[in-house]
């Protein structure tokens, strides 16, 4: 076992983890927190894989501002614990299999094609790479995406702003 | 590196409503009549209508094959610039009697418009994305314009919280196509390896836009939207972003390597409960707008037969039906507008009682729009849904035809109830008729000369639609 596939695993473990109590905690704050340790555990993984501008964004982005408007949410809301409905019991007992059903399908299905995309190139993951994407091939959906920020914009101006 | 110009002129009506919505917003603290921002509304969507032709004379792919011009983008690309200026049209006098903001109004219905053109001129999924969300996030903020009113905080909310849902399943099947394929283009998407990967990828992706498109059994958020956003954007979501949406989805499964073949079961399907959960739900409802947005998730499920059929006339069949649907939903939902009066409280069916005698060309109207909804003889939906079923049966498909036929029966029940409420019932009480302002009139004659000249001369744009080199390529 290399170290890199030790540090591997820590971090998967890690990210399954938080993802689990996530979902199952009762507390929205505790949710966010949990949020918080998957998204550190995948930034290390996009580390792992060489991508240090994806890991970095992750923490800053994510970790930082996004998390950061979850808790003054949860915050401003005072959103306390979560009611547990009959439907949400019905959601339980159907999700977990259903959940298990499709992480063992798509594990199944990543272990047999893992030679193949073994094969695949990767030129994305390093700053360089991700950079000549994004301002090349990719500029057209990346200035279209500027539109769409301007859009949730003038949208938080629609809903939000005062009667005059 | 700069792109040649011609690449610019393959999206130009793209950017022609990106940059109308944002000059919009630009002009909106300056300029204080409303009807100097109607007038640059109607003239941006028209420039932009008019610029489809440049896109047109221009075919080929743009920006490293990501979007590009060709036929099918041409014609989608015209159907939402002209659902957008037909829109704009009809809401003036709406949004006035709302007193509804416009400016931001027209900026979100042009940001909502570029949105779907990139969905129906996308060639890599990564832009499509970018494009289903340009025009849902305009589509849940629309939902909601009306603010004071607790049905269209309903409406936004619902529409926002499953519309993410969806987005989510959407971009999940993208990763596992990519993961699977290893690219993002449309036609190249090959699968590395066998397996069932790349076949959850697109169930996902189906999922996802079936959403979109409110086929059953996703379906169940589009009464209570459609119920509660303002009636023109209700037209708007109608008629657009249904375009948009089954533009992408003729793209993927035309162009698309992997989608060959297999997916007609699944489409039978999807077919046969969405027409049921529209017509049956439609039989039950006393609101006009509903009784609408329920006929809206029966057409999805007709469209969805032609993809069942998935041959050559079904790809000709869904172009031409949405079009005639467009014109059909677009025409109604704005008599419905006009007709609701303030707050919009006139929606009952009992309120459109004696209709006729009021006001006999609205009824007139109203009922040439649900007759071709119906897909009675002379009007475009009658030759809409015959070339789905022409479709239907050039692929041996007996028994999605019949319960088609069956589908078109039951529908018959509430449309043709709407036509003797209108024209056979007496008012419970004495109403006072509501004249047409003269861009509503308009909106109404256009919608009505397009059921009509397709439903004489569907020949033009089936021949249109039968290119084999629809898309691209």
């Amino acid at each position: 076992m290399t170290p890199q596939l030790i540090v591997f695993f820590v971090l998967a473990a890690l990210a399954v983890l938080g993802a689990v109590t996530l979902i199952a905690a009762r507390h929205p704050i505790h949710s966010a927190l949990a949020l918080i340790v998957v998204m550190v555990a995948l930034a290390g993984l996009y580390l792992l894989q060489g991508a240090e501008f994806v890991a970095a964004v992750q923490i800053i982005v994510y970790g930082g501002a996004i998390m950061v408007l979850f808790v003054f949410v949860i915050m401003l809301l005072n959103a306390g614990e979560e009611e547990r409905t009959s439907l949400s019991r019905i959601a339980r007992v159907a999700g977990i299999p259903l959940a298990l059903a499709l992480s063992g399908f798509l594990a199944a299905a990543v272990l047999r094609s893992s030679h193949a995309a073994a094969q695949a190139p990767v030129t994305a993951a390093s700053t360089r790479g991700l950079s000549m994407l994004l301002f090349r091939e990719f500029v057209f959906p990346f200035e279209l995406t500027s539109f769409l920020i301007l859009v949730a914009i003038l949208g938080a101006l629609v809903l939000a702003q005062r009667e005059n | 590196m700069f792109p040649p110009r011609e690449e610019f002129l393959r999206v130009l009506p793209i950017l022609i409503f990106c940059g109308g919505g944002t000059l919009l917003m630009l002009l909106q603290p300056f300029l204080r009549s409303r009807t100097a921002f109607s007038l640059l509304a109607l003239a941006g969507s028209l420039t932009a209508v008019v610029s489809v032709g440049c896109s047109a004379a221009h075919p080929g792919a743009a920006f490293y094959g990501l979007i590009g011009s060709d036929p099918a983008s041409v014609f989608f690309e015209f159907l939402v610039g002209a659902v957008a200026f037909l829109v704009i049209l009809g809401s003036a006098s709406y949004l006035e009697r709302e007193s509804l903001a416009p400016a931001e109004f027209y900026a979100l219905i042009f940001f909502a418009a570029a949105g779907m053109c990139v969905l129906a001129s996308a060639r890599e999924m990564l832009t499509a994305f970018i494009g289903l969300e340009m025009s849902s996030i305009s589509s849940y903020i629309l939902a909601g314009y009306r603010r004071e009113s607790p049905k269209a905080a309903e409406s936004a909310l619902k529409y926002f919280l499953l519309g993410s849902f969806a987005t989510a399943f959407f971009l999940y099947g993208i990763a596992l196509l990519y993961g699977s394929t290893g690219t993002t283009v449309i036609a190249q998407m090959t699968p590395l390896a066998p397996g069932l990967l790349p076949k959850l990828g697109l169930a996902l992706l189906l999922i996802g836009l079936s959403f979109k498109v409110a086929a059953a059994p996703f379906q169940l958020w589009t009464p209570d939207v459609y119920e509660g956003a303002p009636t023109p954007v209700t037209a708007l979501f109608s008629a657009g972003p249904k375009a948009a949406t089954f533009a992408l989805l003729l793209r993927i499964f035309v162009e698309m390597p992997l989608a060959a073949g297999e997916w007609t079961r699944i489409f039978w399907i999807l077919a046969v409960i969405t027409m049921f959960a529209g017509n049956l739900g439609a039989l039950l409802q006393t609101n006009v707008k509903r009784i609408l947005a329920y006929s809206s998730i029966a057409h999805a499920g007709y469209i969805l037969v032609a993809f069942a059929a998935s041959n050559e006339i079904g790809v000709a069949a869904v172009l031409f039906y949405l079009l005639a649907y467009a014109a059909a939903k677009l025409g109604a939902f704005s008599v419905v507008a006009h007709l609701g009066g303030a707050g919009e409280k006139r929606i009952e069916l009992d309120d459109f009682a004696g209709l006729a005698q009021r006001q006999p060309i609205a009824a007139a109207a109203f009922s040439l729009f649900l007759l071709s909804l119906l897909g009675i003889p002379v009007t475009a939906g009658f030759f809409g849904k015959f070339y789905i079923f022409k479709a239907a049966l050039a692929s041996h498909l007996i028994g999605l035809a019949v319960l088609l036929g069956v589908n078109s029966v039951i529908a018959a029940y509430y449309y043709l109830r709407l036509i003797i409420v209108m024209y056979m019932r007496e008012p419970k009480e004495e109403t006072a008729a509501l004249p047409f302002p003269g861009a509503v009139t308009t909106v109404l004659a256009l919608c009505a000369l397009a059921t009509v000249y397709f439903g004489l001369f569907p020949n033009h744009i089936i021949a249109f639609a039968s290119n084999p080199r629809l898309f691209g390529h």
